[in-house]
């Protein structure tokens, strides 16, 4: 009983994780239909300039909590800046190009990102400063440390402010707008340029978040960690049905349940014959399941694709 | 731009240049543990151009090319067959072994040396090339010395082994479980990850439940330093024993304070016991900071190279592959000699602990 | 007839160009760069593969590279030490291609009802699965030998004339990678052949009909799944036929060689140099795989422009690509060298946004 609480709740802290990454796909998915391949990198550029704010702020010892904050607040500033920087140079001149065209862009903004990241903060990994709290609890069974608790703790407020700031503000009604029908939007008198531009911000916010949240919670910083974290989260994204607030939380808690319990018990439910090495394949064969049963994953609309 | 410039060699105040190419990933995940051993290799050339070196009375100078090969087995052939068009005399490299293996077929068939500092694949060397060496333990030596450390000095009975799935992870793992299961101890658990997995909370809580006294990582530090940390935060008491790949500093700094009383094993001596040991550890870290991995395997490659060459009078493969053959030489990671194949006969292998946050070496072994 | 004849002399001109070009590019820039021409010939088929998929019938294919993946495989294990058995390769690589259409049809029948995006993740997925599968079927059974890979697979040969080793023909000493080029670009031409005379066919309009819209597709009496299983089979064998050849150029195979970075570099290769036309797509092919190469001597270029390295070379490159992939996209949306079909439709929205720009202009005035 231990076991499979333990398993549950490192299912949850994991699809924590990839729900906050999962949120900026899907908000710019949601209003430009773009699969934002570089967003896994601003979650890594994120984790990087929290790393050394605090490296430099613990040489100047200041305390653990403003200090926090400070890289926290660093982290989410340069990341917004990354963010508006790559949507206005790379992906706003393409915005009426053939749907294909900033898929490429943006795969090569993931690859530059990458590389100055590399030429900036060197090729070894960094280990994160443990300077959040570092206690443990034990929880139904479940061993569970301060940096988990905080992990699912922000991102139920992330999730909470994000639907609150699409569905009450002003901002978000023009989101809502743009993503039924841009041009009709545009008529309507939304600003679309500013629109998009408050979008990847945010987005790019949260991947900042998550960032120095990933990096807290296993210690450690690369320049290639965004990449495959990155894809998980489009996956989560996708599986909740892409374009939907809810349903990237949902399908980042799943995929990371998924990912946990399927390593955990695929051993004894094949007898053996297949181990945690198809961890990932039973992640996607339930991901492929879904999506044939429900084509617009789980909270998705069906929606007739415009060509 | 120097595109041309097969086999020719250019002359340097008067010098003749010997060209000596190295190939690992300079880029992508793997970059780091790359350029340590690039410039392991690099400190290693210089010294010996400061020495003003000469080949059968003639004074030349080493040039060392590097090429990334991105740990792609496909780019590997290509930055191959680049530095062989380059003229070079022999390789040091490739890193993984996926590189090596596709990569010594075209260095055979262009008949040019190579020295692998770090490809620990069996089959590397039983390819029936003349021309492939390395100098380093390979995974069914280091794998069976650690089965033994782990059964007979740390007495573990109820063993878990996990593997990165890379041809590295695997081939030692599998040549580990072998060897305990061999010596009448316990396989309870084999559990998988990947070489870019950092959350192991799942697998982890598997071997909980199994309850081991020992935890076997077959793999590198990256995912060594946060399993550790995860085992501890498990409340999984067991000790860790990894392979070359988790003893270095890198895992220290990653695992943090839960690094202490790791186990882990590297081939070849301690090199502060070395006679040239200390020299070539202070040297490095003042111009390239701690060393990471591969460096001081790299460094010997290198002079193990130049050496046969001196010997041989000759920087023509030919007639310095039988000599390099025959080397007999002390190097910072112990004595190398070679074997029929290209593997080194009877590498000795060092197991290193934890100790006050620095690996603290235990026991030299000979691998059987 | 003078139009016809120039057509016939620029295709002589073609043919004998191709025919020397490995021995021009040996003796002007040495062996290396024949090399990576025989890769750009195999990612030319693999673009024109997933041209088909992507390119015809409009269906984002993000695990393209499994289909490569089992034709390699299925060569490695048919001609090597591993089983024992060396089958030739007149009859592996047909064998591996078909295999591979039969996958593509696997993938393709759960994922009918999917479109755009979703169907990129599960294709992304089926590609995962496929390699993982790769690197794991050494244990219960030993197949695939797992992460180790499959050594000393056979190269092609026919009797004892074998493209591994360097041949004598008619007294010119040739290397194998020329010998490989020149099978390479049989196949590549034969590719080129039937992607030719798919696209002006029945289905050829089938598919392009489901891209534009499968609802009306379907309305004009289009078996849009059949058509659409079609696309996914064609262009499967033609990563299956790719494959085998990788396999034999390189007489070595490991699952790290089929990740998901290349099927991203495929699609790259396609959208870049121009989808859903021939030309274009082998274009992007060649670019993208003579990029990273030639980006090797950025080392020498900081040398002369700059009298010394400032930046380590190796650690330039892969960052010059990725702002290069950003560049080529932002001054040719449309691809280097589009379709003309595409090349109208791309006007044609730019015109259409003009106008609602113009009139946004109007209102707000």
């Amino acid at each position: 009983m231990d076991i499979l609480a333990q398993q549950i709740f490192n299912g949850l802290v994991l699809g924590s994780i990839y729900a906050v990454v999962a949120l900026g796909y899907t908000m710019v998915y949601g209003i430009l239909e773009l699969i934002n391949f570089a967003h896994g990198e601003i979650t890594m550029m994120g984790a990087m300039v929290a790393i050394s704010v605090i490296g430099m702020g613990l040489a100047a010892g200041l305390p653990a909590l403003p200090l926090i904050l400070l890289a926290m607040l660093a982290a989410i500033a340069v990341c917004m800046c990354l963010g508006l920087a790559i949507e206005r140079f790379a992906y706003r001149p393409l915005r009426h190009a053939p749907r294909l065209a900033p898929l490429i862009t943006a795969i090569g903004m993931s690859i530059l990102l990458q590389n100055i990241a590399m030429l900036i903060w060197g090729k070894q990994y960094i280990p994160f400063p443990p300077v959040f709290p570092q206690g443990e609890h034990r929880l139904l069974g479940a061993h569970v440390t301060d940096v988990q608790l905080i992990i699912l703790a922000t991102t139920l407020l992330l999730m909470l402010a994000l639907t609150l700031l699409v569905q009450r503000t002003p901002l978000g009604r023009a989101m809502r707008a743009i993503a039924q029908s841009q041009p009709v939007a545009q008529l309507m008198g939304v600003n679309v340029n500013r629109v998009v531009a408050a979008t990847f911000a945010i987005g790019s916010a949260l991947a900042a978040v998550a960032g120095v949240l990933v990096a807290a919670n296993y210690g450690q910083a690369h320049y290639y960690m965004g990449f495959l974290l990155g894809l998980k989260a489009f996956s989560a994204a996708v599986l909740g049905g892409i374009g939907n607030i809810a349903g990237a939380m949902l399908g980042g808690l799943l995929l990371g349940l998924i990912e946990s319990l399927g390593a955990g018990y695929i051993g004894p439910l094949t007898h053996g014959f297949l181990g945690s090495n198809y961890q990932d394949v039973f992640a996607f064969f339930v991901l492929i399941l879904v999506l044939v049963f429900r084509p617009s994953g789980l909270l998705g609309e069906r929606v007739v694709e415009r060509a | 731009m120097t595109l041309t410039g097969c086999g020719q060699k250019t002359s340097d105040h008067g010098a003749e240049t010997v060209k000596i190419g190295l190939a690992a990933p300079l880029t992508g995940p793997q970059a780091q543990l790359g350029q340590d051993m690039a410039n392991g290799a690099k400190l290693a050339i210089d010294e010996i151009n400061v020495g003003h070196p000469q080949i059968d009375g003639k004074a030349v100078i080493f040039k060392l090319l590097s090429e990334d090969d991105q740990a792609d087995p496909k780019t590997a052939t290509n930055v191959a067959q680049r530095l062989v068009d380059d003229g070079v005399a022999a390789v040091i490299g490739h890193m993984n072994s996926g590189t090596t293996i596709p990569a010594s077929r075209i260095y055979y068939q262009a008949g040019v040396a190579q020295i692998s500092p770090s490809a620990t694949a069996v089959k590397y060397t039983h390819q029936g090339f003349d021309t492939a060496f390395r100098v380093m333990a390979n995974d069914a030596q280091q794998g069976t010395v650690l089965g033994d450390f782990a059964v007979q000095t740390l007495g573990a009975r109820r063993i878990a082994v996990i593997d990165d799935r890379t041809a590295y992870g695997q081939g030692l793992a599998d040549q580990f479980e072998q060897t305990v299961k061999s010596l009448g101890a316990d396989v309870v658990d084999r559990e998988y990850t990947t070489d870019h997995s950092t959350d192991f909370m799942a697998i982890l809580t598997n071997i909980k439940a199994k309850k081991p006294d020992l935890v076997f990582f077959g793999g590198m530090d990256p995912q060594a330093g946060p399993m550790i940390r995860q085992m501890r935060q498990l409340g999984v008491a067991a000790k860790f024993l990894g392979g070359d790949g988790v003893r270095t500093p890198q895992f220290i700094t990653l695992a943090g304070p839960d690094a202490e009383g790791a186990y882990a094993s590297t081939p070849g001596l301690p090199i502060t016991k070395m006679p040239k040991g200390p020299e070539f550890q202070a040297k490095f870290t003042a111009k390239y900071g701690p060393i990471q991995q591969y460096a001081p395997y790299a460094y010997d490659a290198a002079y193990v190279l130049v050496n046969a060459m001196e010997k041989a009078g000759s920087s023509d493969p030919k007639k310095f592959l039988p000599v390099l053959r025959q080397t007999d030489y002390q190097g910072v990671t112990g004595p190398i000699r070679f074997d029929a194949r290209g593997d080194l006969t009877q590498g000795s292998i060092t197991l290193y602990q934890v100790q006050k946050g620095a690996w603290v070496p235990l026991q030299t072994v000979q691998s059987r | 007839m003078n139009a016809r004849k120039r057509a016939w002399l620029a295709a002589l001109a073609l043919a004998l160009g191709l025919a020397v070009l490995p021995f021009a590019l040996d003796g002007l820039l040495g062996p290396y760069w024949v090399r990576v021409l025989d890769f750009a010939l195999l990612y030319a088929m693999l673009a024109l593969g997933l041209n088909i998929v992507v390119g015809y019938a409009g269906l984002l294919d993000l695990g393209y590279i499994a289909f490569y993946g089992v034709g390699a495989y299925l060569y490695a294990l048919l001609a090597s030490p591993q089983f024992g058995i060396h089958w030739p390769f007149w009859a592996v690589l047909p064998l591996g291609a078909a295999l591979a259409a039969l996958f593509g049809i696997l993938l393709g029948t759960p994922t009918l009802r999917l479109r755009g995006d979703y169907l990129a993740i599960v294709t992304l997925g089926f590609g995962e699965i496929i390699r993982i599968f790769l690197n794991n079927l050494d244990a219960p059974v030993n197949i695939t030998n797992g992460p180790q890979g499959i050594t000393a697979i056979d190269a092609v040969h026919l009797g004892s004339f074998s493209l591994g080793r360097r041949q004598e023909i008619l007294g010119v000493n040739v290397p194998s990678t020329v010998l490989y080029y020149y099978l390479f670009l049989l196949c590549m031409l034969a590719v080129v052949f039937v992607s030719l005379r798919l696209e002006n066919s029945r289905i050829g309009r089938a598919w392009v009909a489901i891209r534009e819209d499968e609802v009306a597709a379907e309305a004009m009496g289009i078996p849009t799944r059949n058509v659409k299983l079609l696309a996914f089979a064609m262009g499967a064998s033609f990563g299956g036929l790719a494959g085998g050849l990788f396999a034999s150029f390189q007489g070595f195979v490991s699952p790290e060689s089929f990740n998901l970075m290349e099927s991203i570099m495929i699609l790259c290769m396609i959208v870049l140099g121009g989808m859903g036309n021939i030309p274009g797509v082998i274009l992007g092919a060649v670019l993208l795989t003579a990029l990273p190469e030639a980006l090797r001597y950025v080392g020498d270029w900081q040398r002369h422009l700059l009298g010394r390295v400032v930046v380590d070379p190796a650690d330039l490159r892969m960052l010059l690509f990725g702002l290069a992939l950003v560049l080529m996209m932002l001054f040719r949306p449309a691809g280097l060298w589009p379709s003309r079909r595409r090349q109208r439709e791309f006007a044609a929205t730019g015109e259409v946004a003009e106008q609602e720009q113009a009139s946004l202009f109007d209102a707000r005035r």
